[in-house]
Order: C-alpha cells, then structure tokens, then sequence
C-alpha cells in the first residue's frame, strides 16, 4: 500500500490527480481499525495529518471556524471552544479515550458518520455547516444535509472535509449532553441527548433536543422541542416531551442494547433537565 | 518508503512497506519490544508511545506516519535512572504481569508533563484508555501520585 503524507492542499489535489484510488485518512482511530477487521487495504492511503491548513481555530465574523484536522484533545483544551461552545466541549469529553482523542479529529467524526459519533448531536442543535474543499473550489452544506446515513455523506471523489463553521448562535443558557453507555471511558453511545435550551423566568423560550444511536442518523424530534417551549422545566412538562421523543426515534436493537430499551432511555434523558 | 524519524534521541533510517503498522515497525524492525499488542484497536493502550511528546496509540498509526517524527517509548523515557513512575510503580506493587505497564507509564508521564499534582480523579481519567487485568488501578494511581510528589521534592 502506498501512504502519502502531503504537507499543503496544492500537495493533496497532485496527489488525486494521479492517484484515482485514494482514501483519506484523518486520525485514523476508525479507519485503520476497520481495515484490521476488513482485511482489506485500499490502494493508497492519504494521511491528512501533516496539512497544515487543515488544523487552525479561529473565530470570525461568520462564527468559529474549526479545521478538520484539528483533534479532539486540541478542542478540549481550546478556550474559544471551552467558552462558545459547552456543549461541544462536553460532548467531545465523552468521546473514547485521552489516547484515541490525541489523534481523532473532528473532522473524522463527522466523515464516519456513525448514528452514535459523539460530536454529532452537539453540532445538529449548533447548526453547524461543512465546507467541502477540492481543487475544483470550495462548497458549503449545512452538516445535517451532508450525513446522509450510516457511514455515507456527500463528500465527492477527490475531495476533502476542509473546516467545520459554527455559526454566531442565539445565547442558550441551558446547554446539556449526555450519553449512556456501557462504561465511561471508550464506549460507543447506547444513547445520547444534546439538549440546548434558552430559559428565561424559569420559561423555556426555545429548546433544540437532538438524540444519537436512535436512528440511521442524529434525530431531532420538532415535537419534543415545542412540548417545553412557552412551558416550565417540570416533570410533567417534560414526560410529555419524553413521550413525543419516544415516538420520533427508530432505534435498532445489537449487542449493546435493544431497540426497546433505546427507545426508553430516549425519552427518560430528557427528565434530567429538570429543575 | 524511506522513513526517517528520532527514536529515543537517535536518528533512525529504514525502508519500510507503506502499510506497515508503527508498532510492528518499532517491534519487528527496532528491537523496540515495550510498546505491546494487546487488542489491536486502539481499545487497551498496551501500544502507547509519544509522537513528538504526545502519547499516541502505535496499533493505529501506519509506519509512514512517524515520518520526520520523534518518537519515544518506555526505552527512552528512563535518564539516567529509572524515571520515578518506573520507580513507583514498583515500590507500590502496580506492576504484576507487566503487560500494561509501559502503556500505563507513558499515558501517566505525558499527564505529569502538564500537571505536576494531579489528583486522583485526573490521574484516573487520564490512564482511562489503558486496561490493566491484574494489578487493578488502586495501586497504579497510588505510584502515579507517589511520583509526582517525588517529582516536586515532596517524596523521598
């Protein structure tokens, strides 16, 4: 197998251009796992890591700019991120191990594009968007419209997660995630909720709920999220919600949980947000 | 492939196959024999090495990767003498088969590097990606607080 490590973009398209069978690899930490499982290698292998453009946070006036490669121990320890985004921030602790986050990157997560990636119900409710980069030029899709199902997005041949854009949001003051799996350190989502909520004299105002490992992909139920607004954060208030919640996943059932089990705990994450 | 990169302060040339693990490579090709296999898939941490003074996981890095990198393993970590998380963690009865210890030793240094005195619930999170079977964790994370205050002259 060949591996490359170019060290610009320019360097990345020379590459495509002569190599039709590439596949890019980010941190790794799920594609080379897969391709132990597999047994299969691919012709080539493109390692991002080394591209320098690739790894920069920076906030502009169109909102927080996150390159792809940028890993998951390196948001943690950001203060744009630590300060404008929570709930990423919670969600992205939650994610593996210290070790797998030294080398996954964001933009891994999302290209995996798992039911259960950690970053993704967090950057659903952020409205985040992904620009696509190829030498060809850049586009834009909303994150929600580019995961299309397990394991499958938009991104074209020869082109590239080049940066996540979190848009400038309206001030939440609740911003909760949780996940619950089978231990804490390295488990895969059995259920996660990512919960943002503007609360004002103890009135919700606006709530954005999004669940992950319930569905083909992240689910967010518009129902649930109009039961708590205009009401208070009771248990009543949000057992309605839950129930609502529970109607809009379609969970499946494997080795970590069953569909039915899934489908309750969906529901009963959403009583955490009592108060 | 021509790969060059710095093994425990010394400059290593070889020519390697592309899909080549940086563990095997380390094992098989180095002589490198502390950085283990355990499950292969970035679940145990028995493989961690640093890059570049960051603990990585070397069952899920190609050779390729290490690339003009510097590499460090539990070989290169000891000075002139045992590091004191080696020391530790034999005074504290941390290590029974072994098997995880340079893994868990890595993965505790690089956390000693940014916190001089991490309290156990840190220490705990930071060794989450590293499974012990036999010692269990009480008495790692007893060694990794011993170190760091013999670290900071507080310990004998």
């Amino acid at each position: 197998m060949i591996t490359l490590l170019p060290e610009t973009l320019e360097d990345l398209w020379e590459i495509f251009h002569h190599q039709p069978d590439y596949k890019p690899m980010a941190g790794g930490t799920d594609l080379l796992v897969r391709m132990g499982v597999d047994k299969k290698q691919p012709p080539a292998l493109v390692c991002l890591e080394k591209i320098h453009d690739l790894k920069t946070i920076k906030k502009t006036r169109d909102g927080i700019r996150i390159g792809s490669g940028v890993t998951l121990t390196e948001l943690l320890k950001n203060d744009l991120i630590q300060e404008n985004l929570p709930i990423l921030h919670t969600a992205i602790s939650t994610l593996g191990s210290p070790l797998i986050r030294n080398m996954g990157t964001l933009g891994g997560n999302i290209c995996t594009a798992s039911p259960a990636g950690d970053t993704l119900p967090a950057l659903y409710l952020l409205g985040a968007r992904v620009t696509l980069y190829s030498d060809r030029g850049n586009r834009i899709l909303p994150l929600d419209e580019f995961i299309q199902g397990p394991g499958r997005t938009l991104l074209a041949d020869k082109e590239i997660l080049g940066s996540i854009l979190i848009p400038p949001g309206d001030r939440f003051n609740v911003h909760h995630f949780e996940k619950v799996g089978q231990r804490k350190a390295l488990a895969i989502a059995v259920v996660s909720l990512a919960a943002l909520l503007k609360v004002h004299g103890g009135v919700v105002e606006e709530a954005r709920l999004a669940w992950g490992s319930v569905g083909p992909t992240i689910v967010r139920s518009r129902e649930a999220e109009k039961a708590l607004e205009g009401r208070k954060l009771t248990l009543t208030t949000l057992n309605h919600a839950a129930d609502l919640a529970r109607s809009a996943v379609s969970p499946i059932s494997d080795v970590r949980a069953s569909a039915d089990y899934r489908r309750r705990v969906a529901g009963n994450l959403l009583l955490r947000l009592a108060v | 492939m021509q790969l060059n990169f710095e093994l425990n302060g010394q400059p290593v040339t070889l020519f390697v196959d592309g899909a080549m693990r940086a563990l095997d490579l380390l094992r098989e090709r180095c002589g490198i024999t502390g950085p283990k296999e355990g499950c292969g898939s970035g679940e145990c941490g028995a493989c961690a090495i640093w890059i570049d003074g960051v603990t990585k996981l070397s069952c899920l890095m190609l050779a390729a990767q290490l690339q003009g990198r510097t590499v460090t393993t539990i070989e290169g970590l000891a000075k002139d003498e045992p590091h004191p998380l080696q020391q530790f963690f034999v005074k504290k009865g941390a290590v029974q088969c072994g098997y995880c210890t340079p893994g868990m030793i890595m993965t505790a240094a690089e956390l000693l590097t940014h916190e001089k005195m991490p309290d156990r619930e840190m220490i705990r999170n930071a060794i989450s990606g590293n499974i012990c079977r036999c010692t269990g964790y009480h008495k790692i994370v007893d060694a990794v607080e011993d170190a760091a205050e013999a670290m900071q002259g507080l310990k004998p």
